[in-house]
């Protein structure tokens, strides 16, 4: 019997779901309204076999992997300082925390425009100030641009995740650790790290779900330029169905997203879920 | 070796005085224990010893080499946590091997050693489990295995066994004491049990907030307590504690006799009435209510014959009489 909660869930998901399946199949453009016929299987083969494709899934990729390795080392660095005891601690461990609170967009454009910019922005006025030219990063390295601004919002999601773990560490572990003689070096690999491996799990799983689909930031910072440099796959079936009117292709390009997400978190359970388990 | 001498130690916590200046000389190969109530400082001295606090001020000597300064795993001790402290990713074999593998010992020596660690404690056949698949009484052998292969030159344990219950306490205090006897190596034991202290002691130091009360074998301490803190801390029941008129007839201002030396006795000094009676089968406990005094306790052999409500005639065997002054120290 499946109870009224699971049938209200599976409508909520299978009702968006097999329309986006039924609409990947039609050719549907929203300037020829009335049109649409059944085309098989051609809107993916023909999002699948875009040259954009294959460059949005590597940027979509890189920016997944770029945004884990820089949060999960930072926020490991960061939780080892903040565990140190401190002069205005809670303070300190607010401000950390602040960038989340900031929405996508406003952090992204606060980048773009304060940060980026190569005429206005302060990094600008630092490499002028020592007597650098000013380095273009949104047209020269889009991609690493949007993977640092990414980055810097989910910092301090990592650090508050690691630092609570590193905090529950038992402390006669690390003294004990100690009197057998391991250094801080040793101390970190073989106490500290696989402590708190099963909270980088947990980092890793969730930053990860929300990385997949990063959008705003592309938007408002590069559309997705120069040419497809930072088009990430969720920003190729934004194009796809609302830039070029394609609903068909973008649904094609949708259930393809769905389907990566699924082999990237098989992959992800499969490679780290195993920290998971007691 | 293992000769420990610490010379005028202090230790403050912020403006909190934890140990006040403190001499003590342990020798090569004692078996030492420290006991005091909770909160008396214990711990302190033995992180002090170990290098896991800094001394306030004073100096501390192992082996006669200054080791004030000297970080922890430079002084060749070993400790023993109460939570034990394994490291619960690593199976028991790591466990034991980490303080060895840290010192880049040659792997087969490892080997040896942890094997012949697991054997003397009986852990053969657990070495490839982790700590959480373990029993408290595995936990603490494993911990007891981390200290000894590295072979230290004395070791420290902080009430090891306060988290076993009480038949296991036993038979691990028995290990304890087997594994002193087989290697001879210096142990400072730290334990607010004080029948832990009485039996596997070969020099009990009696703490009280920071400062030692008294130091000697456990038959001195209940032989000879130095003041009425030693006196009610050491022995089991308590000594009874009895002042005013009664003592002032034995001319002292304080007088303490233990449970087993009262007598009951027709022409006894003290009359009383029989309060509750504990019945251990080999003896008995028996609370004495005495006109004028606390409740006393009198320890029979065997089965007392009288119960809740008789009247008895009590009488403190003279040669065990310990007296003490105004301020409490014993008076010979
Ligand atoms: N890190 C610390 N900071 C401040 N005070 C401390 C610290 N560690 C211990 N103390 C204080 O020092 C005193 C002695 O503590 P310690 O842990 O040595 O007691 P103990 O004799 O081991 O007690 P127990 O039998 O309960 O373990 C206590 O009053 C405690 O509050
Ligand atoms: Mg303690």
């Amino acid at each position: 019997m499946l109870s009224p909660a699971v049938l209200l869930l599976l409508g909520w998901m299978i009702v968006p779901l097999s329309m986006t399946i039924y609409f990947s199949f039609l050719s549907y453009n929203l300037l020829m309204p009335g049109m649409e016929q059944f085309v098989g299987f051609a809107n993916y083969e023909f999002f699948l076999t875009d040259p954009a494709f294959f460059e949005a899934l590597a940027n979509t990729l890189l920016l997944v992997g770029g945004v884990l390795v820089i949060t999960i080392v930072g926020g490991t660095a960061l939780a080892l300082l903040l565990d140190q005891p401190m002069w205005g601690q809670g303070i300190v461990r607010i401000l950390v925390i602040a960038p989340f609170f900031v929405m996508p967009t406003v952090s992204a454009l606060v980048w773009k425009n304060m940060f980026m910019n190569p005429v206005n922005g302060l990094f600008a006025h630092l490499a002028k100030g020592v007597g650098l030219e000013p380095f273009d990063f949104l047209s020269h390295a889009p991609l690493f641009s949007i993977i640092l601004i990414v980055a810097w919002q989910w910092l301090p999601f990592a650090t508050l995740i690691l630092l609570t773990a590193l905090q529950s560490l038992d402390q006669e572990q690390l003294e004990a650790s100690e009197m057998d003689g391991a250094k801080f070096g040793s101390r970190f690999v073989h106490i500290v790290l696989p402590h708190m491996s099963r909270a980088i799990t947990v980092v890793i799983l969730i930053q990860t779900i929300f990385l997949l689909s990063v959008f705003a930031e592309i938007l408002v910072t590069t559309n997705g330029g120069p040419g497809y440099a930072s088009t990430n796959i969720t920003y190729l079936v934004y194009a796809q169905s609302l830039l070029q009117f394609d609903v068909g292709g973008g649904s094609a390009g949708g259930i393809v997203a769905v389907i990566l997400a699924n082999i990237v978190a098989i992959f992800l359970m499969r490679m780290i879920g195993k920290n998971l388990e007691a | 070796m293992g000769k420990i001498s610490l010379r005028q130690v202090t230790k403050t916590f912020g403006d909190v005085e934890v140990i006040p200046a403190l001499d003590l000389d342990i020798e090569d190969g004692e078996f030492v224990v420290f006991v005091g109530p909770s909160g008396c400082g214990k711990s302190t001295l033995l992180r002090l010893i170990a290098g896991l606090e800094d001394v306030t001020g004073g100096h501390i000597e192992i082996d006669g080499r200054p080791a004030t300064d000297v970080p922890p795993a430079k002084r060749g001790l070993a400790m023993v946590f109460q939570s034990y402290a394994l490291y619960p990713h690593m199976s028991v074999r790591k466990n034991i091997s980490f303080p060895l593998k840290m010192a880049k010992m040659d792997p087969a020596e490892q080997e040896r050693r942890v094997n012949a660690a697991a054997r003397t404690l009986n852990l053969t056949d657990y070495l490839d489990r982790r700590p959480g698949q373990l029993s408290g009484g595995q936990r603490q052998r494993v911990a007891i295995g981390r200290a000894i292969v590295r072979e230290p030159s004395a070791f420290l344990f902080d009430e090891p066994l306060s988290n076993l219950d009480a038949a296991l306490r036993v038979n691990m205090r028995l290990e304890i004491s087997e594994l002193h006897q087989s290697l001879k190596t210096t142990m400072i034991y730290v334990t607010h049990d004080q029948v832990e202290a009485m039996t596997m002691a070969d020099k009990i130091v009696v703490l009280r907030a920071g400062r030692i009360e008294q130091v000697g074998s456990p038959l001195e301490l209940y032989r000879a307590p130095r003041n009425l803190f030693v006196a009610g801390f050491i022995g089991s029941p308590k000594m009874n504690v009895i002042s005013g008129e009664k003592a002032a007839e034995h001319g002292a201002h304080t007088i303490g006799i233990r449970p087993e030396h009262l007598l009951l006795a027709q022409d006894g000094a003290w009359s009383g009435r029989v309060g509750v009676a504990e019945h251990l089968g080999s003896d008995t406990f028996l609370h004495v209510h005495v006109e004028g005094l606390d409740p006393l306790t009198v320890r029979v052999q065997g089965e007392a014959g009288v119960s809740h409500g008789d009247a008895v005639r009590l009488s403190p065997m003279p040669e065990h009489l310990h007296r003490f002054d105004e301020n409490g120290l014993a008076v010979r």
